[in-house]
């Protein structure tokens, strides 16, 4: 103990510039010392003293010093440096995983049994109307291609079905996610800006402007090619009446897309604002037409557009179109005998596609899927069987550490 | 004035081109010159002394960093792809987010590269603007400059510890002898004292020296890298031709001690010095890992064509299939439609680009980074560091790191490498008389236990009279235990720092043979005839030419180590002081010396006017160390307070020993020795001439005069088949009976002495007649002077005098095995590697150090392979090719171990190594566990090393500490130069530089498995998170119409590969521990993993990428079909996608990680959290911000449905299932030894030991037993080594030899 004391003592007596030692340890014995009085100046005064005395001790000073820098170079013997940081170290084997697929299959049973209920509950109608064989009403109106052909389906509903029930149009083979379809659109257009309603994006040509320069308004194939045949479904009276079905054409978009994404431009009427613009050319009428009776269902935030304007991700694609929601059918659609007149406009037999209504009730998983069920169950039992696999393994190849 | 004509500067341009260029340079001094206008100085055409070694200019940085950055062909690669997206009709994206990943790639190495860069700007100018001396005419005496300002015919003046900015042709010393010692451990890591001498007849003005009366030119060789070598003349005005060499050159970077100060011509400056040339920065190797990488970057090269071939075909097959045009189906610009097959040729650039992250951008970036970080890990291992010489090891390589993962070969040099070179005197033989030094052999066995050691050292150090004189005068009494406290303590550090052989007792202390003792006594006092007898007794003249035939430079105990500090006053005196000192003592016969000795000491506070603190204090200690002497009359010269510095660790023995037996070499000059004789009378040997060692001639001689007989006496040492040739043949006629039976007793033990491992050097006299010496040393200075071959006619001269030898006797010196070697050893051979020792030793030494190192077991069958001509080297080589073939074949050898290990000698080698045996002997070397090459030459090692590794395409690793490893390091795959005793030049040719051979052991088995393991398991990672995010966008492309369309926002399909998953497969790369290093040590089996095609080979490579087909289809198909017939948008279909693509890349991840720290915790849960913040953060923020994609408020859609996590659950799930499930199932049914190594790894240290005893004696490695190994096997001469029946027979004899010994001894299998 007095050996290191002394040494300090040294060392702090005499190198006084070096006091504010970077050795750690030993700051504290400085601080006593400079308590005391002992530590001198910082500027080295104790060399203008006895010079033997200091020249002397300083021998001693730079061995110390050295032996300080000498192991400079060690390097830090801490826990992250010499990688010994506590670590957890699974071993995957099958002891330990065997409760882990139990765990893992029973739930997924658990969710796929309530995914499938869930599903099977959900009632579905399609109707094709393609008219692509001859026994399809709409047969003729397929052949042809005059405007607003119209025909009608009838179909009958055994049971109640069950409300709230969503309409839906079908279109397979339609690819709305190619890919220069997709991008042929301006978001800033829709968004309401009136210079992107002058001169549209590029990325809508070439339906960006008509053969007279003047600008395509909403511009782009996507616009274009909307979806324009219209439905009405009518419920059939006992007396071979029919009634119409209300279908109600609100809060088919998303909620985003009406409030954030599209906005109609700021001018009113409306109309001013597309001066000097020309309509799709595929449209009757232009967009602030759309829907004359609401101005809220009007413009770039018409529902039916917005829907359209949503591009599917697959080829084979269903988009609502209305949904059933007036008093008399909340509980759904009573059983009985309903005709669906179709205004049939759409070509689809370019793309070999088929057109379709679905209508359909949904549940908190959406539309009718069995697959997520299914798949639930096969995959829950497949962990089940593997565990089983697991014991078996587990009872003839035991570890090493267990012999 | 400053305007010059073109044609005037293209004429200095090209005048400047021819001087650099030519052979020879004539350099005349600044002096006349200074102050005139740069065209008209001399030295114009040479570069200054700023260095530079940036490679960057702040404005040039750009243009050359892209420059080098495109270099790399990846980097081409995705700019082109970049570039390619600005093509409109083959465009996948927004032109300009294409270029984001490139960039942001290429940024961050600017950025990394500027900021290495701006480090390097920094030490340079930091040296550039370091003080010096240069003198000036204006002036009339040096004036401080800054280094940059020094230029070729500068006269710099270098004062005591200054390290001298350039290179230096010394003209003057302030020492009388024209001496100036130089420390050259910045340049090369040596760190004893050299000599450099001034350059005779220039300097005339003795004392003090005026630059401008120097008007001589001085010629020297265009500047060259090595050095050792250096040839210049100084051409006086009279013609008169003076030539230098070495010897008088100050090389740039070494530190001036022991010497007041010196002045030098500037010769070389700035880059054109030797130490600049040198200093060609870290070395660029590419990795066996990195080339097996690029070539699985060209296999996803073409797995990308055939995506993209597919893509385009279908295409091509689905615009064919639409019987009309669909509405959906957009026209060019001028509304009509490409042809269909024209479409799909646009379309298959498009899908390059919209796929082209198959290739991993990334990759070569995180390998670099994980390299780093690797590297951060080895050096800063606490187990690699070595404490005596502070050293850690060096990563030199920077990107070699896996490599040491792979290793199956390893060639490794003896001495100094497996030895310490820290020689020990074991036993000399004398006038054919054997003297066995059994007591130090004794002390030696004492020595071995290191506790002892310690108290040894203690004990010597306390007893050290210096702590009384230097410290008891100032009446400080703390200091006086603080001293010892303190001396201990550095102990360790003192014996590292001087490196050399002097500070450890252990090759100081030699016990004398009693009955040698009494034979010199005898003939010490041999009777009145004192001249005649003493003389003449053979005894005496092998001591006085073992303390006198050497180069070895005296200094006190204490000097060097305080060399290092600021203040090394006492070493810059030590020769005066200590002379002094024994001046005092024996005044009376040494009066004509004292003057002059006087002189030197008084010098040192008169000459040097002090100018800074440091100076006045060692004026001071000059003061008070005189005083106690001067004053008591001195105390008496320890032989203690003598240090010996040399260059070989042989030599500091050799005067060791001398010194037990009373020849003490007091000092040495360049053209003096002083030794004290046992009587205590002390002789001052002219020395004439020194004829320095070389490895042709393989020995060094001096010639000297004696001081009483007057006689030339020249005294050679060197290897005995060297000296035994010019002794004559001992049959020879002129050799008298009794030299004839000298030279065969002494040859018999010799070849002793090489059996028990020790190194042996004979010692004889000459007498040299004096007509002979003047003939011969005019021929001698004119050798000196020769510009043109000049050391072949130095060499020469040499020879010539060597000649006629009288034998003395020969020494046996001990180069004692690093510790742990055996175990080092053992635990590599364990590990699946052939060692092989390449050693210029006689194979008597190399194979008893093989069977001390475990290279050799006892129960191993040997072969012995030497052979004078080719014919019989090719029949023995097939001989036994086919004997071992056989040996391996036969059955009953199936439960022993067949262990053949080869010992073969330097010719048979070079003959087994033509191109038409050497296929056998690859084949024969290859079944051999370990192989031993004997006398082999530099070139040979390179040779044997290239051969192994390209014949049998393995991974080759070379160790070694000297220049003559230099090679072979730099011909394998994987250098290591240790740092030892024997400079540095190794460690400069090296990749990586350790300080002791078992380094070596944890630097492979654990460093490098686990950055094998780490870096392996990352790049199969890597290949296979590209594939299977890349997937899913080309399942897609099967669902619109193979259109290129991208279901995932652009900007979040960069983020994913550049922020979401970029850094766990680094942090995987840089911290992943499979096993532990205890047990990675523990069972060195383990290493086998990385060997071969290792972890990363085809195999694991395919299954991954397999695997990544896999995961991407689940990926793909369970949200499809949950989403089929659906309303789900294109983005809200992509949203779970990406989700899912997330989770289970970082899944997949989770299981490949063998150990979780909290880091890895952080960073994965990190990376998970980043993910859904910033896409949340960018569906919440991002409007129409980025046409066409519009991803508003979709993630947070998807995150309020359920549907959503049922999906992300189950895909993730049956994405990970199968490999999860196989990883279980293989390592229940099947372990691997990694993972048994992990499971030992969970047990308690205690049982873990067990287990890895038990583990290793069943597989009959047994543990190494290390008392018995650490000597080797026969300590005394009577017993003959065993396992070479017939050795001498075979290693002396003529012809040829095949020796194939089988001892099997079957070894109780442990159970």
């Amino acid at each position: 103990m007095f050996h290191s004391f002394g040494k300090h003592f040294l060392y702090t007596g005499l190198e006084g510039g070096s006091c504010h030692s970077q050795y750690g340890g030993w700051s504290n014995v400085w601080f006593l010392l400079s308590q005391c009085g002992v530590c001198p100046a910082p500027n080295g005064q104790s060399r203008k003293g006895g010079q033997v005395k200091a020249t002397a001790t300083y021998r001693i000073l730079a061995m110390v010093k050295q032996e300080q820098k000498e192991s400079s170079d060690r390097p830090d013997n801490t826990a992250f440096t010499q990688q010994r940081l506590p670590a957890w170290q699974p071993i995957l084997s099958a002891g330990i995983v065997i409760p882990g697929f139990v765990l893992i299959g029973l739930a997924f049973i658990g969710v796929g049994v309530g995914l499938f209920i869930t599903s099977q509950n959900i009632q579905v109608l399609e109707l094709d109307y393609t008219g692509a064989d001859t026994a399809n009403p709409c047969y003729e109106c397929g052949r042809q291609s005059t405007k607003n052909c119209v025909c009608t389906m009838e179909f009958s509903l055994s049971t109640l079905f069950k409300g709230p029930v969503f309409f839906y149009y079908g279109l397979t083979n339609y690819f709305q996610n190619q890919r220069r379809y997709g991008v042929s659109k301006d978001d800033t257009q829709l968004f309401g800006d009136l210079d992107a309603i002058k001169t549209p994006t590029s990325d809508c040509a070439p339906f960006d402007y008509d053969g007279n320069n003047r600008s395509i308004v909403p511009c782009g194939a996507l616009a274009n090619s909307i979806f324009n045949d219209t439905f009405k479904l009518y419920v059939k009276t006992n007396n071979s009446g029919k009634k119409e079905v209300p279908l109600d054409g609100k809060g088919i978009a998303w909620w985003t897309d009406y409030n954030v994404k599209h906005r109609n431009p700021d001018v009113t009427p409306l109309k001013d604002a597309f001066k000097d613009t020309v309509k799709p050319i595929n449209w009757p009428k232009p967009v602030y037409e759309l829907d004359t009776t609401d101005e809220y269902n009007n413009g770039f935030i018409n529902q039916d557009f917005l829907v359209w304007m949503r591009r599917a991700a697959l080829p084979d694609f269903r988009k609502l179109y209305r949904r059933i929601t007036a008093d008399e059918y909340h509980d759904g659609l009573p059983a009985g005998n309903y005709s669906l007149e179709i205004t049939y406009n759409y070509p689809v037999l370019t793309f070999n596609g088929r057109k379709k209504v679905v209508l359909s009730n949904v549940s908190w998983m959406g539309g009718k899927n069995d697959f997520l069920g299914i798949a639930y169950l096969v995959v829950g039992s497949l962990c089940i069987v593997m565990s089983i696999v697991m014991l078996i393994v587990y009872a003839k190849f035991k570890f090493p550490e267990e012999d | 004035m400053t305007w010059k004509s073109p044609l005037a500067l293209v004429r200095e341009a090209l005048e400047g081109q021819r001087a650099r260029e030519s052979e020879l340079r004539k350099l005349v001094s600044n002096l006349p010159y200074e102050g005139l206008e740069k065209g008209k100085q001399p030295n114009r055409f040479f570069p200054s002394n700023a260095v530079k070694t940036t490679k960057y200019s702040p404005l040039l940085f750009l243009p050359k960093n892209l420059y080098e950055q495109f270099h790399r062909l990846a980097n081409l690669y995705f700019v082109g792809l970049a570039i390619l997206n600005f093509i409109p009709v083959v465009n996948a994206f927004q032109p300009e987010v294409g270029l984001i990943p490139i960039c942001v790639i290429m940024c961050l190495t600017a950025l990394k590269d500027a900021w290495e860069d701006f480090r390097r700007y920094q030490s340079d100018k930091k040296i550039n603007n370091m003080p010096c001396f240069i003198y000036s005419r204006r002036e009339k005496q040096y004036v401080e400059k800054r280094w940059k300002d020094v230029r070729v015919g500068d006269f710099v003046k270098v004062v005591c510890n200054e390290i001298v900015p350039a290179d230096l042709l010394l003209l003057y010393s302030s020492d009388p002898n024209g001496v100036c010692h130089i420390e050259t451990a910045n340049l090369d890591g040596e760190t004893n004292l050299k000599q450099r001498t001034a350059v005779s007849g220039v300097c005339t003005s003795n004392p003090g020296f005026e630059p401008e009366s120097f008007n001589c030119a001085v010629v020297c060789e265009r500047p060259n890298n090595n050095l050792n070598h250096f040839k210049c003349l100084v051409e006086k005005p009279d013609k008169d031709r003076v030539g230098a060499s070495i010897e008088s050159l100050l090389l740039r970077g070494c530190t001036v001690r022991n010497t007041n100060h010196a002045v030098g011509f500037v010769v070389y400056a700035g880059h054109e010095t030797k130490s600049m040339l040198n200093n060609n920065g870290s070395r660029s190797k590419r990795s066996k890992l990195e080339r097996k990488l690029n070539v699985d970057v060209f296999f996803c090269l073409i797995l990308l064509f055939t995506m993209c071939l597919i893509g385009a075909l279908g295409h091509y097959l689905w615009l064919e299939s639409l019987p009309g045009v669909p509405p959906f189906l957009v026209p060019d610009s001028n509304g009509h439609l490409d042809e269909p097959s024209l479409a799909s040729f646009y379309m298959f650039f498009t899908m390059i680009i919209l796929l082209q992250i198959l290739i991993p951008i990334s990759l070569y970036v995180s390998i670099e980074l994980v390299k780093v970080g690797q590297i951060f890990f080895i050096t800063n291992d606490i187990d690699l560091y070595d404490e005596e010489t502070d050293s850690r090891v060096q990563c030199r390589a920077l990107n070699i790191t896996e490599d040491l993962g792979q290793i199956e070969y390893v060639f490794s040099d003896k001495t100094g490498t497996l030895t310490e070179n820290k020689m020990v005197f074991r036993r000399c033989s004398i006038m054919g008389t054997e003297y066995p030094h059994k007591e130090n052999a004794i002390r030696l066995a004492v020595l071995d236990e290191p506790e002892t050691e310690e108290e040894v050292i203690f004990n010597q150090h306390q007893q050290l009279p210096r702590t009384r004189w230097s410290l008891e005068a100032e009446g400080i009494s703390p200091s006086d235990t603080h001293w010892q406290g303190s001396r201990r303590k550095s102990k360790v550090a003192a014996n590292g720092q001087s490196d050399a052989a002097f500070s450890s007792p252990l090759e100081t202390e030699v016990i004398p043979d009693q009955k040698l003792l009494q034979q010199i006594t005898r003939a010490e006092s041999g009777g009145g005839h004192r001249d005649s007898s003493r003389d003449k007794d053979p005894h005496l003249d092998f001591f006085l030419a073992l303390a006198i035939c050497n180069t070895v430079v005296v200094s006190m105990a204490n000097a060097h180590r305080q060399r290092a500090c600021t203040s090394p006053h006492s070493s810059q005196t030590n020769n005066p002081l200590e002379a002094f000192s024994s001046l005092l003592k024996r005044a009376g016969s040494f009066i004509q010396r004292k003057s002059k000795r006087n002189h030197t000491i008084l010098e040192v506070p008169v000459t040097d006017a002090a100018k800074t603190d440091s100076r006045e204090d060692r004026n001071g200690v000059q003061t008070c160390s005189l005083h106690p002497l001067s004053q008591s009359g001195g105390p008496t010269l320890e032989p203690e307070d003598l240090c010996y510095e040399a260059e070989s660790p042989d030599e500091a023995a050799l005067v060791y020993a001398a010194r037990a037996y009373g020849f003490i070499l007091l000092a040495r000059t360049p053209d003096s020795v002083t030794v004290r004789l046992p009587s205590g009378e002390e002789l001052v040997f002219e020395v004439l001439d020194t004829l320095t060692f070389d490895s042709n001639r393989k020995r060094m001689s001096v010639l000297v005069r004696h001081p009483v007989t007057k006689e030339y006496v020249l005294y050679t040492k060197g290897a005995d088949y060297s000296i035994m040739e010019l002794l004559g043949t001992p049959y020879a006629e002129h050799i008298s009976g009794v030299e004839k039976n000298i030279a065969a007793d002494t040859q018999h033990h010799l070849d002793c002495y090489a059996k028990e491992g020790l190194r042996t050097l004979c010692i004889t006299k000459k007498v040299v007649s004096e007509s002979t010496y003047r003939s011969w040393s005019g021929e001698r200075k004119r050798a000196k002077a020769a510009m043109e071959c000049r050391e072949e006619q130095i060499m020469e001269t040499a020879v010539q005098l060597e000649t006629n030898l009288t034998l003395l006797g020969a020494t046996g010196i001990e180069d004692r095995l690093q510790e742990n070697v055996p175990e080092s050893i053992m635990a590599l051979r364990e590990a699946g590697m052939h060692v092989w020792v390449l050693t210029g030793d006689k194979p008597e030494t190399a194979v008893n150090i093989g069977y001390a190192c475990r290279l050799l077991e006892e129960e191993d069958l040997v072969i012995n392979m030497s052979c004078k001509n080719k014919l019989t080297c090719t029949s023995i080589l097939d001989c036994t090719l086919e004997e071992v073939r056989r040996y391996g074949e036969d059955p009953s050898n199936v439960d022993t171990t067949p262990n053949i290990s080869l010992v073969i000698d330097g010719n048979t080698l070079t003959m087994a190594m033509s191109p038409d045996l050497q296929e056998r002997f690859v084949d024969l070397a290859k079944r051999c566990r370990s192989v031993l090459c004997c006398r082999v030459t530099p070139l040979q090692k390179s040779g044997v090393v290239k051969l192994v590794r390209e014949k049998l395409k393995v991974m080759t690793l070379a160790v070694g500490d000297g220049a003559n490893d230099v090679n072979m390091i730099q011909a394998a795959d994987v250098g290591i130069g240790i740092s030892g005793q024997e400079g540095m030049q190794a460690v400069m040719a090296s990749d990586f530089a350790i300080s002791r051979f078992k380094h070596l052991t944890k630097l492979l088995l654990v460093h490098g498995h686990w950055c094998y393991t780490r870096l392996a398991n990352m790049v199969i990672y890597f290949f296979y998170k590209n594939v299977a995010y890349v997937n899913l966008l080309f399942w897609y492309q099967f669902f619109c119409g193979f259109t290129a369309t991208a279901m995932i926002d652009y900007w979040l399909m960069i983020f994913f590969n550049l922020f979401f998953t970029s850094t766990p497969p680094i942090l995987f790369g840089i911290f992943d521990k499979d096993v532990s290093a205890e047990v990675l040590l523990g069972v060195p089996e383990l290493y086998r993993t990385g060997q071969g095609k290792g972890e990363y080979n085809f195999l694991t490579f395919w299954i991954s990428i397999l695997d990544a087909f896999y995961q991407s289809l689940v990926c793909f198909f369970i949200p499809y079909l949950a989403y089929r017939d659906s309303d789900v948008d294109i983005f809200t279909f992509g949203t779970p996608l990406n989700t899912v693509a997330l989770f289970t890349i970082l899944l997949h991840l989770a299981i490949e990680i063998k150990s979780w720290t909290l880091v890895h915790w952080i960073i994965m849960l990190g990376s998970v959290a980043l993910y859904f913040v910033v896409t949340l953060a960018y569906s919440a923020v991002c409007v129409t911000c980025n046409p066409p994609s519009n991803p508003y408020w979709i993630f947070q859609s998807q995150m309020a449905d359920p549907m959503f996590y049922l999906i992300c659950t189950l895909s993730t799930v049956v994405a990970l299932l199968p490999r999860y499930t196989f990883y279980v199932l293989k390592n229940s049914v099947a372990p691997s030894p990694l993972l048994q190594g992990r499971q030992l790894d969970r047990m308690d240290p205690s049982t873990r030991d067990q287990w890895i005893k038990e583990w290793r004696g069943f597989r009959g490695g047994g543990p190494v037993k290390r008392y018995e190994l650490s000597d080797p096997p026969t300590p005394t001469l009577e017993t003959p080594a065993d396992f070479f029946p017939d050795s001498d027979a075979d290693f002396m004899g003529d012809d040829l030899s095949l020796n194939v010994i089988t001892q099997n001894r079957q070894r109780v299998v442990a159970t």
